[in-house]
């Protein structure tokens, strides 16, 4: 178990200066993931949020390696990263270690990086994934992607008379990435920072391919108060919309079990962009989203051997 | 010349570039199947198999990610090569732009194919010309011979210039035509590529550095300037590196090469492998006593406006060969290029634009007599009716 | 030569635009975001558990070498109140928000 008072000593690799809004949640995945690393850290970023607001020339907030190429190819980029390393290494001309990070939000990973994504996974390459999922596309103002949850409200997916927000289902990526049968698969919040870091550090021991998809709640996009980032990603795990959990080569394990599930409302009340569905007409709506969360949270606790 | 022992082999031009891949050794290779490229890749995929390379082969889903992962590569320090056609080559297109924008020396070979629609396999230049902005140097060959030595000379402009470089040859013409090439020893090639050269090190993690920063308005002119004077400053060198290679082989390669044009009153300007058919079609037309030259350009980036401004000077009709339809609605790219830099020659000669040789249309020695027989009343009367015009079209 | 120190001509960058130094956004201080509220930290109440540390997006908030927690790094601070929200000290927390006048 890390212990903050050791992190802490570490030199930041995310500093201050940086452009996130007030409130934003990505900076502490990109903290608590990279702190979680004993082995220094190569990182590549794809377009997004995480990338426009560290580094605008001249100023970086990296204490890391980073690099940005393009939207779509975080995963195909750092693939020749990472093989660069192994030639350089097998040339003699490099003989530290070195671990490899891709950060993606999930338009650039859900959808457009996906097939960069599948395609670095069943490579092989040696690198971590993280996609801190936003749930839209929230760098260009909050147009719906694969990610965004079922009736929620975005620019593209606005709630008018007739549609009530975004009417279709919500991928489910870390499936999907199960599915490439790598070693270690895995999702976490920044809220619950043990699991993230021990997740991180188990990701990034294994010869392999590893991704952790992270969500992180936007305090534009779904519209809350400025201190409620790391709140409303506890209420998504508590609710059981985003279960902590892991797959270690095939193998489910919930690593988080709420002692209470809580109801999803809790979770969407606090988020305006589920505030239309809060009217008579519309509150079947919220029925139809709890039961979509049970039978998904009780399909995976099939899978992890606990229903 | 030199006293290197060569070899004579018999390659086709996508063996000639996968053997001086080989004898390059580069670090990374990432590489997607295409049309007429892939013999390319199977070839060099062969040698990683038998441990004759030490490369790692990125074995992509996409040509976009065989771009990226040439960035992140190259980025990386490692020396780095692809290879591609056609929609490879347009799937690429966004990445171009970041490899030569990060100053990076990627080598790439562009086996040049048509670009759908309609859908079509064989070679002409429409996607190398779709990619002539893209801020690569562009090198062009006319045989199996220039594809091997231009691959070699690529790695070392690359790496002096830090601008990435495609080297461009027809799609099955020379990719799948089988020609006697004369190739150097390993050693010599070594020798010749040198050490590697690195714009900088993305793995020095003691001194980290940020690549691919957001570059907003107070920034991004100022590097877009910074890159412009890369390309804007090449030439020398990559007439440097010529030098340096036609002291080991004997044979001369510059910005442009003419053939027997000096004295010459009709000239074509022409790239890729229409120049040898060119060739064969000027001797005949010398016989003939036609006064017929040709302009070959080898490097159509950065453009070498000032050896085509020189060699055409004075010439009494010009035609330029475009394997591309621009589009534009007024000629081919490189007809626009060629006259827009005679466009300060007092004394310019007339000139016309042929667009020919579209999905591999066969380029016979008579349609090239054909183009100059054209050139002859243009010559005489000055005058130029329509300079817009197709070669071996059914009207 | 430091890059954030002045606008540069094109002859004076980095090649690539590459930004050869980690953590120059430190010359950009985003204190100044700060609207209306800023966090007072509270020694005596506070159990040093960090977890305002590990939940500032901004890391704003300063720690000492050995790993204890400090004060607020008010040139950063963008007032979010994450910290304030998250301190878990009883029975007062460690962090409050109070007014800021500007």
């Amino acid at each position: 178990m890390a212990r903050l008072r050791d992190l802490a000593k570490k030199p930041s690799p995310l500093t201050s200066g940086h452009r996130a809004c007030s409130g934003c949640a990505f900076p502490q995945v990109a903290r608590q993931v990279l702190l979680a690393a004993d082995t220094p850290v190569v990182v590549v970023i794809a377009t997004g949020c995480m990338e426009v607001a560290t580094t605008i020339f001249p100023y970086t907030a990296w204490q890391v390696p980073w690099m940005h190429c393009a939207f779509e190819n975080a995963a195909s980029t750092l693939s020749g990263i990472e093989a660069a390393y192994r030639a350089l290494k097998k040339r003699g001309v490099l003989d530290k270690d070195i671990r490899f990070v891709a950060f993606g939000g999930d338009g650039g990973t859900y959808d457009i990086g996906l097939q960069a994504l599948s395609g670095a996974l069943e490579r092989g390459h040696r690198l971590l994934y993280v996609c801190y999922d936003n749930q839209a596309y929230m760098n260009t103002g909050i147009q719906r992607s694969g990610a965004t949850p079922t009736y929620a409200y975005t620019t593209t997916s606005p709630a008018g008379k007739v549609i009530p927000g975004k009417t279709q289902k919500r991928k489910d990526l870390t499936e999907i990435v199960v599915a490439h049968d790598i070693p270690y698969v895995a999702q976490s919040t920044p809220a619950h920072w043990n699991d993230l870091i021990t997740k991180v550090q188990k990701a990034l021991a294994v010869d392999g391919p590893s991704f952790i998809n992270v969500l992180q709640p936007c305090r534009l996009g779904w519209t809350f108060e400025a201190d409620m980032a790391i709140e409303l990603a506890r209420l998504a795990v508590d609710t059981c919309f985003w279960p902590l959990y892991e797959v270690v080569n095939g193998e489910y394990r919930l690593t988080y079990r709420p002692k209470e599930k809580k109801p999803i409302e809790e979770w969407l009340k606090l988020q305006r962009r589920f505030r239309h569905l809060f009217t008579p007409e519309n509150r079947h709506l919220i029925d139809e989203l709890q039961a979509e969360v049970d039978r998904k949270w009780e399909r995976l606790l099939k899978k992890c051997g606990l229903a | 010349m030199s006293q290197v022992a060569k070899e004579l082999m018999a390659l086709t031009g996508n063996e000639a570039a996968a053997y001086a891949m080989r004898q390059i050794n580069p670090d990374v290779v990432a590489a997607y199947p295409i049309t007429p490229q892939t013999e390319l890749m199977q070839t060099f995929a062969q040698y990683v198999a038998d441990g004759l390379v030490d490369t790692e082969l990125v074995t992509v889903e996409s040509e976009h990610s065989a771009m990226s992962a040439c960035v992140g590569a190259a980025a990386a320090g490692a020396r780095t090569m692809t290879a591609t056609s056609s929609q490879g080559l347009a799937l690429m297109w966004e990445v171009l732009y970041i490899a030569s924008g990060l100053r990076l020396p990627i080598v790439m070979c562009v086996i040049n194919r048509a670009l759908s629609a309609p859908i079509n396999i064989h070679g002409d230049h429409s996607d190398a010309m779709g990619a002539r902005d893209s801020g690569w140097i562009q090198l062009f060959c006319e045989n199996a011979q220039e594809v091997y030595d231009n691959v070699l000379q690529a790695v070392r402009i690359a790496e002096e210039v830090f601008l990435p470089v495609m080297v461009n040859y027809d799609g099955f013409i020379i990719s799948h035509g089988v020609e006697v090439v004369e190739t150097l020893p390993k050693e010599v090639v070594q020798a010749f590529v040198g050490e590697r050269k690195t714009p900088y090190k993305l793995l020095d993690v003691e001194h980290p550095i940020t690549v691919g920063a957001l570059d907003l308005q107070d920034y991004y002119m100022e590097h877009k300037r910074a890159q412009s004077e890369a390309m804007r400053t090449a030439m020398p060198t990559i007439l440097k590196i010529g030098e340096d290679f036609e002291k080991l082989t004997g044979r001369r390669y510059e910005a442009i090469e003419t053939y027997r044009l000096d004295d010459a009153e009709l000239a074509i300007v022409a790239l890729g492998s229409t120049c040898g058919t060119a060739k064969d079609a000027i001797d005949e037309l010398r016989d003939e006593g036609l006064k017929a030259g040709l302009l070959k350009i080898r490097v159509f980036r950065p453009f070498p406006w000032k050896y085509i401004q020189t060699a055409l000077r004075g010439k009494k009709a010009v035609a330029v060969m475009d394997r591309a339809e621009g589009m534009s609605a007024v000629g081919g790219p490189v007809f626009h290029e060629v006259r827009s830099c005679l466009y300060d020659l007092g004394d310019r000669p007339p000139i016309v634009n042929y667009i020919y040789g579209l999905g591999g249309r066969d380029v016979s020695i008579e349609d090239i007599k054909k183009v100059f027989n054209e050139l002859v009343p243009i010559a005489e009367t000055g005058k130029v009716e329509d300079f817009y015009r197709y070669l071996g079209v059914r009207e | 030569m430091k890059l954030t120190d002045r606008l540069h001509s094109w002859k004076e960058l980095p090649i690539g635009g590459i930004i050869p130094e980690g953590g120059t956004s430190r010359a950009y201080k985003t204190g100044t975001w700060r609207t209306g509220k800023k966090p007072v930290w509270h020694p005596e109440r506070c159990i040093q558990c960090l977890f305002c540390w590990i939940y500032c997006p901004d890391d704003a908030i300063l720690v000492t070498e050995d790993g204890k927690r400090a004060d607020f790094d008010y040139d950063y601070c963008k007032g979010c109140g994450i910290c304030a929200r998250e301190c878990p000290a009883k029975p007062e927390k460690a962090i409050e928000m109070v007014d800021e006048l500007r």
